[in-house]
């Protein structure tokens, strides 16, 4: 199979990501389009691993999915810290750092 | 020991005793502050006595002593040492500064009872005596300026000792920036000194002065002169002194009479090698106290203030010891000085005695008829006015009779400064008689009726000058008020120095003891003009023609204040009524100062506020700034919104926008 195909289904799982993450006000869910991002770049690593034929790729999409787990933590804490102190799960209405 | 040794005793004391009263006034009760003052000024003028015998001791050629502590500076071309010289002339000025400053202390210790700070009071007054140890004690023009800078605050500290007292705190300022004045002149004088002879000690500057361009040396001399005048209260920088007087009344006598006013003619009689080196600034320095004594004797015979009229009196008498000294007449200036200090520190003693007989009272016209209430005060006073007005005998008729003879000797114009001090006389003696005859004499008023009854009055207490009332706490005068009459330690103040003002004139009659003049020789030994001595038929004629002008003076008093008392009012009123005005308005110089100097200097100052600190620093330039800082941040403030979707968005944008210009570019 050609890796054009892999690199655009790629893209578009990216592109799902990055609109959910920009339109999207419930902080989970914008955590779930990160994640997509996050694999979405994980595919394009692997596929170009495969049209080279070395493991560098691979061992980036490893790290990558290391990185994505310590980020769900932070997150998922995030998340929790807010609804303990029962605040909105808004992120339009967590907008204290405005200039 | 050798008289540096004493030296450093005279010096030490006085140290001692502010250091104990500035920090041990807690634990100190009642009189017991008084005491120790005076005792540390009584042990300094025993050494004082010591270092006189010693020096006496020695052979006249090595009455010239240097002692230094440490060197205080020792670099390229620069040595400096912390250190003292003992010769005649210091020695006198010790003798004469420690022991009027002791009797001083001593009248002190009842005078200020009343007062709340009496323990304050006596460390001041310790640290003057220190101070101006220190200034005639000085080896080089170092410590010379140290002494001279601590006096100026010494007695900027004792003008406004009754630092509630608005006048009084006004006045110290202006003694203060007078003062300052005169200490840069004194510093410019010794650095251009400094320039021309690379030496900064008496020795080496008048050794090297011979050197020096002539041009230079008077300019430094004048320098020197600035500072001199300004300590001296001498015309143009005078009206600080009678200002001064807002101090209580022993500190009058001590500082603004008797010794720290008389620095500018021990300056003038220490550095005479240079003086004689230029004789430009020796002759505009006699010109100057000729202009002042003659200046500051018409001011006394209208003021009716009557401690003013005695501070006149002494801008007066310090003319004739700059004249003197300034015409080359050391031996007769130094005496004059010490008699002075005799005779105007009673003056003021007896003042202050008066003073508070009148219940805080200092008006000459409410004045009157106080010559049975206080005997004491009465015979000291006018002893103490006799030896001003150069009554035949006493003390201040030898010296001053002295520098006019010597003055009229020097010929050329002096002779015409000789003739202007005699005409000076004559209203000296008028003057004060005014004052003895107006005080003591006539109509008893009602406090000297009183006092006879056994009753001191008491009136409400309220600042002399403007009658404002008073409360008598802390920072202004104490409730109580102690008259000579009833007090022994005033007594025992008073008495030494009316004996001396009668007898301090037998150390220098001419052509019969001389004893000052010889005992000073060694310090003046390099002056070409030390032999210069009138023949003994013209001293004679001098002292006879002082004796005629001071008996015809007394006499004018008698006739206008007790004769006829009605004159003088008719006169004040009436035929001299413009004269008397332009004399009551001190020859307008504090208003020509105002006009000249102080107004714009203040319109300079409102300039600089209104126009250069508020539009210019504060608008423009630290305004300017903020506001284009402000500006700024608002501009990168509107992109922080805090919402997280804005921020992801201009996240991709921006991203996306990189990759198609890296497309666009690669492709």
């Amino acid at each position: 199979m050609d890796v054009v195909w892999f690199v655009v289904l790629s893209t578009l799982i990216f592109a799902i990501g990055a609109a959910g993450v920009m339109t999207r006000r419930s902080p989970l869910v914008i955590l779930l389009c990160t994640e997509l991002m996050l694999n979405a770049c994980s595919l394009a690593l692997l596929a170009f691993a495969r049209m080279h034929g070395s493991g560098d790729g691979q061992i980036f999409a490893l790290i990558v999915m290391v990185v994505a787990a310590c980020e769900v933590v932070i997150g998922l804490g995030l998340i929790v810290a807010i609804y303990r102190k029962r605040m909105a799960i808004d992120v339009d209405k967590l907008s204290e750092l405005r200039g | 020991m050798s008289p540096a040794d004493y030296g450093w005793l005279v010096l030490g004391f006085p140290l001692l005793g502010t250091l104990v009263l500035a920090f041990g006034w807690r634990w100190l009760p009642g009189r017991s502050a008084g005491w120790i003052g005076s005792a540390s000024i009584l042990a300094s003028f025993i050494s004082a006595l010591g270092a006189l015998q010693q020096l006496q001791e020695r052979p006249e050629e090595e009455r010239h002593i240097e002692s230094s502590l440490f060197d205080y500076a020792d670099t390229v071309g620069v040595s400096v040492e912390l250190g003292i010289l003992v010769d005649p002339l210091s020695v006198l000025m010790m003798l004469v500064v420690s022991g009027v400053s002791f009797l001083i202390h001593l009248y002190s210790v009842a005078y200020m009872a009343g007062d709340r700070g009496y323990a304050r009071f006596f460390a001041y007054l310790n640290y003057f005596v220190f101070s101006m140890l220190l200034l005639v004690l000085a080896g080089n023009f170092v410590l010379l300026t140290v002494g001279w800078a601590f006096v100026g605050a010494a007695s900027y500290l004792l003008i406004s000792f009754w630092y509630r007292r608005e006048t009084a705190t006004q006045a110290g300022i202006k003694a203060f920036v007078m003062n300052v004045i005169g200490d840069v002149g004194l510093v410019v004088g010794a650095f251009l000194l400094f320039d021309g002879t690379e030496a900064l000690d008496y020795a080496g500057v008048f050794e090297g002065a011979h050197l020096m361009k002539d041009g230079q040396l008077t300019a430094a001399c004048i320098c020197l002169l600035v500072g001199a005048f300004a300590k001296s209260a001498q015309i143009p920088l005078h009206t600080w002194l009678p200002d001064a007087m807002e101090g209580p009344t022993p500190v009058s006598a001590l500082i603004h009479a008797a010794t720290m006013v008389t620095a500018g003619v021990y300056l003038i009689a220490r550095t005479h090698p240079l003086f004689e080196l230029a004789p430009t600034a020796a002759d505009v320095a006699a010109i100057i106290g000729t202009l002042t004594l003659v200046v500051a004797a018409s001011i006394a015979l209208v003021v009716t203030d009557l401690k003013r009229v005695i501070a006149y009196s002494t801008m007066s008498q310090i003319g004739y010891m700059v004249l003197g000294v300034s015409a080359f007449a050391y031996g007769a200036g130094l005496f004059h000085l010490m008699t002075h200090a005799f005779f105007k520190a009673l003056l003021f003693m007896g003042a202050g005695s008066v003073i508070a007989a009148m219940g805080g009272i200092q008006s000459l016209d409410r004045m009157g008829g106080f010559r049975r209430a206080m005997p004491f005060t009465f015979v000291t006073f006018t002893i103490g006015a006799l030896a001003l007005a150069g009554f035949p005998l006493l003390s201040g008729f030898f010296s001053k009779d002295e520098i006019i003879a010597l003055t009229l000797n020097r010929g050329g114009f002096y002779a015409v400064l000789g003739v202007i001090a005699y005409v000076a006389a004559l209203i000296t003696a008028f003057y004060a008689f005014r004052m003895v005859f107006r005080v003591f004499f006539g109509e008893p008023v009602e406090e000297a009726r009183e006092l006879e009854q056994g009753h001191l009055a008491h009136h409400d207490p309220a600042n002399p000058m403007t009658g404002e009332h008073e409360d008598p706490d802390v920072g202004f005068p104490g409730p109580e008020h102690h008259i000579a009459e009833r007090e022994w330690p005033m007594k025992a103040a008073m008495a030494p120095l009316a004996l001396l003002s009668i007898v301090g004139g037998v150390v220098g009659i001419p052509g019969v003891t001389d004893t000052l003049e010889h005992f000073l020789e060694p310090a003046f030994e390099g002056s070409d003009h030390l032999g210069a001595h009138p023949s003994e038929s013209d001293e004679q004629l001098g002292l006879a023609i002082g004796a005629v002008i001071s008996l015809t003076g007394i006499a004018i008093a008698w006739a206008l204040y007790l004769v006829r008392p009605t004159t003088t009012l008719r006169l004040r009123d009436y035929q001299l009524r413009a004269v008397h005005d332009f004399l009551a308005h001190k020859w307008y110089f504090d208003e020509l100062y105002d006009i000249g100097i102080v107004r714009p200097a203040a319109a300079c100052g409102r300039f600089g506020r209104t126009v250069i600190e508020s539009v210019l620093v504060q608008d423009v330039i630290v305004g300017g700034s903020t506001a284009v800082v402000r500006a700024g941040s608002s501009l990168a403030r509107g992109l922080q919104t805090g919402y997280l979707r804005s921020y992801a968005a201009l996240l991709v944008t921006g991203l996306a926008g990189l990759a198609l210009y890296f497309l666009i570019t690669s492709s």
